[in-house]
Parts: C-alpha cells; sequence; structure tokens
C-alpha cells in the first residue's frame, strides 16, 4: 500500500549527500530538481527562500532531531509535488512561532501546492512523519532514496 | 442549541500549515464530543476576520490586541504538547 506522502514524492526530488551552507542552498537543490521535472515554474525557489525569510518553517520536534517545511504561495506551483533533504550535517532554519530563534534541521520536506487546503491527506502525514521520533531518526539514518522510500511505505 | 464555535486559524499562506492545524483541531475536539468550525487565513488577515471567530489558533505571529484568546502553538504539527494545547482550546471556548 502506497501513502500520500509516496504517491506525491519523486525519488529524482530525494537530496540526500548534499553538503549545504545554508537553507538557502538546502531549498534551491531540491526546488530546481522540482523545477527539471515540470512540477514548479521557474519562480518557485526564489519565492520559497524569500518567505521562508519572512516567515520561516523551522519545526523544533521530539527526540532531537528537527524539520522544515519550506514551500511557497500556490501561484509558483503547476503541479502538486513533494521534496526532501536529509541533512547529516544539520543546517540552521528560523523558528516558524519565533523566526529570531534558531532550529538545526536534520529533515526538510520540500512542499509545491497548487490549491490551499488541498493535499490534506499528503499534509497529515507529513505531520504524522513529524510527530514520530523514531520514524524521523529512520529517515536521518538512511544513505539512499530507496532506503527513504520504504521509509514511508505501509 | 448553541452554534458551534468558530476557531479562526491563522499560518503564514493559508494553505499548508493551517490545513493541519485546523483538521487537527476539529478532529481532535470531535473525539472528545465537541464540534467546532474552522477558518483558514494568512497571519495578515486575523485581524479583519477575529469579529467572527471565538478563538484564534495561530503558528505565527498575530496581532496581540484581537479581543479574543489567542493561542500560539506549534502542537497541531510537532505533537509537543497537543494534549495540553487541546485541553486549553477546551477550557477557553467553555461559557
Amino acid at each position: 500500500m502506497s501513502s500520500a506522502i509516496s504517491e506525491l514524492l519523486n525519488p529524482q526530488c530525494v537530496v540526500i549527500n548534499g553538503t549545504f551552507k545554508s537553507s538557502e542552498e538546502v531549498i534551491r537543490s531540491i526546488g530546481q530538481e522540482l523545477f527539471k521535472l515540470g512540477f514548479v515554474k521557474d519562480s518557485f525557489v526564489q519565492a520559497a527562500i524569500d518567505r521562508e525569510k519572512v516567515l520561516p518553517t523551522g519545526l523544533p520536534l521530539a527526540g532531537g532531531f528537527n524539520a522544515a517545511i519550506p514551500h511557497t504561495e500556490i501561484e509558483h506551483v503547476i503541479k502538486p509535488a513533494l521534496g526532501m533533504a536529509i541533512l547529516k550535517k544539520p543546517i540552521i532554519f528560523q523558528n516558524m512561532i519565533s523566526p529570531s530563534e534558531s532550529v538545526p534541521v536534520s529533515l526538510v520536506f520540500l512542499l509545491a501546492l497548487d490549491q490551499p487546503k488541498a493535499q490534506i491527506e499528503m499534509l497529515q502525514e507529513v505531520a504524522s512523519v513529524l510527530q514520530n521520533p523514531k520514524l524521523v531518526t529512520e529517515l536521518i539514518g538512511q544513505d539512499n532514496v530507496e532506503g527513504v522510500l520504504s521509509c514511508f511505505e505501509d | 442549541m448553541d452554534r458551534p464555535k468558530r476557531i479562526l486559524v491563522a499560518c503564514g499562506t493559508a494553505i499548508a500549515t493551517s490545513t493541519v492545524v485546523a483538521r487537527g483541531i476539529e478532529e481532535a475536539l470531535k473525539e472528545r464530543g465537541i464540534i467546532v468550525t474552522t477558518r483558514q487565513c494568512k497571519a495578515a488577515e486575523v485581524k479583519s476576520l477575529v469579529s467572527d471567530a471565538d478563538l484564534v489558533v495561530t503558528t505565527t505571529q498575530v496581532p496581540s490586541d484581537l479581543g479574543v484568546p489567542v493561542i500560539q502553538s506549534l502542537a497541531f504539527l510537532t505533537g509537543i504538547g497537543k494534549e495540553e494545547v487541546i485541553e486549553q482550546i477546551i477550557e477557553l471556548l467553555k461559557d
């Protein structure tokens, strides 16, 4: 059985062994893959980077690892998709609820949504991943895309 | 019967985060036998929409002088402190 995450997550848009210096580089790396595959417009990457500066998406989680869920307004998206990065060396994002606070992030879900309030199942699955420290730890330990995808099965 | 209480759910763009939060609130309260209606909005819209709401739940910064209670929390995304926030919502919606 496949999950809503698996349906929207393209293997080419899962970044694992990247070396990044900033949240901007992480977003650019995943976002470029979404663009190459035709899921988003060429304005998407910059829109996601700009939005992150004003309305950051870093989320401190239970269990030691943290996440971020960058996204944009719907106008930059062609069809819904999900990209991911596993950051072996955490990268600083700012806290969604308290933007002056830095959050070292190991897991990034880049959301490309083309309608407000849509893809609810996928969004709820992302939230349930974030609320599951065992699964977050398992994801961050993966060394290849197949391993990441297998975490979302069943 | 009284009308269902109205919760205004705010986040940055009213696309992703508030969708998860609104659904999370509805489901958690429904499990406890409480029916509420939620409306999603951008943080920047809270002030113009708040007159219709009994409570604001937000994942980002909103103005403080809204005239209704405000809960600022990431609990419906991260799970941290979720039970406490649900209890707090129920308490604030009483009367």
